[in-house]
């Protein structure tokens, strides 16, 4: 309660400050203003409809992301040959600011949903790729002979020593993974878009109403927050009996 | 097949050092074997190839009972599997849980399958890891310093339970240890690896209990610790 003081007598700060004509709504809206713009967006459905393009964007581009990345990472995780092949290249191409293959991204996938989506599969792409990467490769060894003593065979192997090994490294990947994806979705969407929250943004810049705009961010942190504690409920339940590692989050 | 053990010629080195120098090891059926030697003299390794963890050089002649089940210094369970599942890894046939639960009873902890091994106490570990070890019906029992981590209450407790245990199962069995008196209290067998080969053998024909204060338990540890480079007096 205690930590809640000090945002509430900011906010009050602002509001007093808009009242008292401070903060021009030219320049940043009044909470309650912001507050009345995301009730009037809600009651007309217009929040809703962009809330669910964005999402469809976001859902797609980690599908692609997250499925492309898992697979690289077993493969190169998984066998010498499979590293020689994958690993290189995506230690190189990670190293690109992926934001900045916008132009390019445009110029092959065009101004639609393909470029958006694209981006998102991209940036989210790498974090999961590295983390799994580095968590296979990172699996207690004793653990692995353990397994070979007993009679594990390699799938056997992969499948009840390396994986779950692994799995800690591919949720922390994962959560990296969806910070990346609404970071890209907010890129994507200034590229041509005629409906997501980042249209709504864009659109309302150009009428100038600094309260919209704002309510489109709100909506993508809560978007984000909501991402976050998914994951981590995920994370409790595929971690169970793993103390020391669920206290180490 | 019988449950004998025969190494012949056994060399394994690592870069310039020879660990092993054609190194020879009998064990007959059902026989209880302490390997003892000093700190880094080659006993991990020794068990190691019998375990076949590391690849055997091809001109060692190495032929072994099988099964065969080994016992870490460290438990090394699998955290995210349950007590019993973690038994009952990798075990082939039907109802790997009933076999699993009757291994674990053996040990004493019957009542811990559903655990997860980070809830339980080192000496509880260990002992999952023997009904592990067990539960396969090894015909070659290779236990690497099981007991070293122990506290000396537990591993008084955990003695008793190897030789119950080595009472209903009888496989053939080799202990690496460094504690003399462990290897005195438990084998029929020391034999000391010092050099890359093995520099004495000594038989322990000690009656049961074995007591520590014996006049006879006290002589044979005083013969171990000349082997090993320790005067005793």
């Amino acid at each position: 309660m205690r930590r809640l003081f000090s945002p509430l007598v900011i906010l009050a700060l602002w509001q007093a400050a808009s009242w008292l004509g401070l903060i021009s709504p030219r320049v940043l809206a009044a909470p309650s203003d912001i507050l009345a713009a995301a009730w009037k967006l809600t009651l007309s459905g217009a929040l809703l409809h962009h809330l669910l393009v964005s999402l469809g964007r976001v859902v797609a581009g980690l599908t692609i992301g997250l499925g492309l990345g898992t697979a690289l990472a077993l493969v190169s995780g998984l066998s010498r040959l499979g590293e020689d092949i994958v690993d290189a290249p995506m230690q190189m191409l990670r190293t690109l600011p992926f934001l900045g293959l916008v132009p390019l991204f445009i110029l092959w996938f065009g101004i639609g949903e393909a470029p958006k989506i694209a981006l998102v599969a991209l940036g989210s792409l790498f974090p999961v790729y590295l983390n799994l990467f580095a968590g296979i490769r990172g699996v207690d060894r004793k653990l692995v002979e353990a397994g070979q003593v007993f009679g594990l065979n390699r799938a056997g192997l992969i499948r009840h020593v390396i994986l779950p090994g692994a799995l800690p490294s591919l949720l922390v990947g994962l959560r990296y993974s969806l910070g990346v994806a609404w970071l890209s979705l907010v890129v994507a969407e200034q590229i041509n878009a005629n409906a997501g929250i980042g249209f709504l943004i864009a659109d309302a810049r150009d009428f100038l109403r600094t309260d919209i705009i704002v309510v489109g961010l709100l909506v993508y942190a809560v978007l984000g927050l909501a991402a976050d504690a998914m994951v981590r409920t995920l994370e409790r339940r595929a971690l169970r009996g793993r103390p020391s590692l669920m206290a180490a989050r | 097949m019988t449950d004998a053990v025969r190494v012949r010629g056994l060399t394994r080195r690592f870069g310039q050092t020879v660990v092993l120098n054609r190194l020879d090891l009998d064990l007959a059926p059902g026989e209880h074997v302490a390997l003892l030697g000093r700190s880094g003299s080659g006993k991990t390794t020794l068990l190691r190839a019998l375990a076949g963890l590391d690849p055997a050089p091809e001109d060692a002649e190495i032929s072994l009972p099988r099964p065969v089940s080994v016992v870490f210094q460290e438990p090394r369970l699998l955290p995210w599997k349950s007590v019993w599942r973690n038994v009952a890894l990798g075990l082939q046939g039907p109802n790997p849980r009933a076999r699993a639960e009757a291994a674990l009873a053996e040990v004493g902890l019957g009542r811990h399958l559903d655990a997860w091994p980070a809830t339980l106490s080192g000496g509880e570990a260990q002992r999952v890891a023997l009904a592990r070890a067990l539960v396969r019906v090894p015909r070659l029992l290779l236990l690497d310093e099981p007991f070293a981590a122990l506290d000396a209450l537990t591993r008084i407790n955990m003695h008793a339970l190897l030789a119950e245990l080595w009472h209903v199962h009888a496989p053939t069995t080799l202990i690496v240890t460094h504690d003399v008196d462990e290897a005195i209290q438990l084998a029929d067998r020391c034999v000391v690896l010092e050099g890359g080969r093995l520099v004495a053998d000594v038989p322990v024909d000690l009656a049961y209990p074995r007591d520590r204060g014996h006049r006879d338990f006290i002589a044979l540890r005083h013969v171990l610790l000349r082997c090993l480079g320790v005067d005793p007096a």
